[in-house]
């Protein structure tokens, strides 16, 4: 009987370990460690963030889901990784700590034969001064990052609102924070809901409503940009996202670093060097995200953090982490099979793997600042790698080490994308975009590095039916419900 | 004459002055429930076109 953990229950975690559970039946273990109770479809959490939603249409419990698949559930996070075991046994493991269960903070170590690491990013608040540490809410901005910040979000939404009423003219700032950002995509779907809701309410005229973000250009969305065919052009995405900015009244800001924030003002530095500040009433930016902070160790007990990880915390896998410029870099860069080229029998999924390097182009201050959005590795690459990754530990399980690992690069995938415009049955609006494939490929599609015939983009009511009926579908998907493995990541 | 509401952001800033603003028919369509089923329809087939060639 072999033994599969996987580290983290979002997206990528929870459809590797469910679909492990599947296939490997009742003969080997699935454990599944992670910290939360709750399972968050979280894309719905911008909806959450603009009190159309509550905190429970978006979670539902773990526990019950994985009982039903068999699958033993640990609530806890994991700190550190033992690869080759210790001084006593050769066996691997992974050190947890509790955080439910009713042994909250006790220590375990559990042995694995196979593990995946999805335990996705650490949001960075504290990368920025003043962006909310600790429980980070209460601070200066709020977030929408988890269902938690989302429902705080709402609280202090409704107190601007209700200034509004009161006659009080009110600005709000929302983008990302530090330049090494990703997410830009979330951050753009809470700016509209947010004016969506403000002109709902029928105070458009009290509030001024400014984005800021570390992008060189608006619609680059940490992929830079995406090219799409439209009445007969072919065009960036830059022209739509500057468009909808402007038929919106949102005023733009682009190539910001946040380098403060304090009670009411932002201070940024942009590519060009200059600085400046943004003053603001209600401010919602993404942090930075990082990896978990997890820890790795060999038999003799010493650090080989730097060996399995990257410096940004995520785990190496099979990508080509050669530094090199911009002009050299390839589409075969990208990782294929998600396994660590250390320890044969460690995989990383979703957000928590590392990017051989940066979708957009680099960009730098003359001042030295990076400032540069980091690739985002969004819901629906994150389920299929989680899947991928899923399929191989069967595989090596059931037909042996010699095994065909299975692939997914995210140069060679595409991403279907919905990004609320605002929430509505009859006057809701979503951007439905698809980009084929994610990261640009120059070789196989020189001119825009992606097939035009399949990247496109298109704002409308029909965005916004897609994307509610998705929070319905995937959440049904992740309590396995009837038919749950026909639904696509 | 009175200024057509897609016109109205233009002047506010250099920003909206250089880009594109749908006019009232594109902002109609954006909403109309006929129109949006086939977009929802037409939508739907692309994206499960990019979904399958990714899986
Ligand atoms: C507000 C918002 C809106 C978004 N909207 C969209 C969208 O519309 N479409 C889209 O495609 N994508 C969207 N995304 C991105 C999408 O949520 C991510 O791509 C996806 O969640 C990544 O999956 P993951 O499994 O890698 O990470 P996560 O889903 O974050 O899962 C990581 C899991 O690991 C757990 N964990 C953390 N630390 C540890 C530890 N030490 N040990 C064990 N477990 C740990 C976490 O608790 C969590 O359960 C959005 C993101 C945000 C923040």
């Amino acid at each position: 009987m072999a033994r599969l953990v996987v580290l983290g229950g979002g997206v990528a975690g929870h459809t590797a370990a469910t679909f492990a559970a599947d296939w490997l039946g009742r003969d080997h273990e699935v454990i599944v460690v992670t910290p939360n109770a709750k399972w968050n479809w979280i894309p719905s959490n911008i909806w959450v963030g603009v009190g159309q939603m509550s905190k429970e249409e978006v979670t539902f419990d773990l526990d019950p889901v994985y009982k039903k698949a068999g699958i033993t559930y640990k609530q806890a996070k994991a700190i550190s990784l033992n690869p080759e075991g210790n001084g006593s046994s050769d066996k691997p493991f992974v050190t947890i700590e509790y955080t439910g269960q009713e042994k909250a903070g006790k220590s375990e170590e559990v042995t694995y034969d196979y593990l995946i690491n999805a335990t996705g990013p650490k949001l960075n608040f504290g990368a920025t001064p003043g962006l909310g540490e600790g429980s980070q809410l209460g601070e200066y901005t709020v977030s929408v990052c988890t269902a938690d910040h989302a429902q705080h979000a709402a609280h202090e939404l409704t107190k601007v609102l209700d200034k509004m009423r009161n006659g009080e003219r009110q600005k709000i700032l929302i983008g990302t924070s530090h330049g090494m950002c990703t997410c830009q995509g979330a951050a753009f779907e809470y700016i509209f809901n947010v004016e969506h809701e403000i002109r709902k309410a029928g105070l458009r005229d009290m509030a001024d409503i400014q984005w800021i973000s570390n992008e060189s250009f608006m619609g680059d969305f940490g992929m830079g940009g995406l090219h799409m065919k439209v009445g007969g052009y072919v065009v960036s995405s830059r022209i739509f996202t500057e468009s909808l900015f402007a038929e919106r009244g949102v005023n733009y800001i682009t190539g910001a670093h946040v380098n403060k924030v304090e009670k009411g003002k932002v201070s940024y530095e942009l590519l060009d060097g200059t600085m400046g500040e943004e003053t603001f009433d209600f401010s919602m930016l993404i942090p930075p995200f990082a990896g978990v902070g997890l820890k790795a160790y060999n038999k003799a007990g010493e650090d080989i953090t730097d060996t399995v990880f990257a410096p940004n915390g995520f785990m190496k896998v099979d990508a080509d982490y050669t530094p090199k410029p911009y002009e050299q870099w390839k589409a075969s860069d990208w990782p294929l099979t998600y396994q660590n080229p250390t320890y044969k029998n460690v995989f990383a999924a979703g957000i928590a793997f590392a990017p051989p390097h940066l979708i957009s182009k680099p960009a730098k201050s003359p001042n030295g600042t990076v400032i540069n959005p980091t690739p985002p590795r969004t819901g629906m690459p994150s389920g299929i790698i989680g899947k991928a990754v899923a399929r191989s530990v069967c595989d090596l399980i059931t037909k042996g080490s010699g095994a065909h690992l299975h692939e997914a690069s995210m140069a060679h995938m595409g991403a279907a994308c919905v990004a609320s415009a605002g929430k509505g049955w009859l006057d809701g609006t979503a951007a439905a975009m698809t980009v084929y494939p994610v990261v640009q490929d120059f070789e196989k599609y020189p001119g825009t590095g992606r097939d035009t015939d399949y990247t496109f983009g298109e704002i409308g009511l029909a965005g916004h039916w897609i994307k509610h009926i998705l929070h319905y579908m995937f959440i049904y998907k992740a309590k396995l419900k009837p038919f749950w493995k026909i639904i696509p990541e | 004459m009175a200024i057509k509401p897609e016109e109205f952001n233009f002047a506010k800033n250099d920003q909206f002055n250089n880009s594109m603003i749908p006019g009232k028919m594109a902002r109609y369509l954006r909403t109309c429930k006929i129109w949006q089923f086939i977009r929802f329809i037409v939508l739907n087939i692309k994206m499960l076109i990019v979904v399958s060639k990714s899986h």
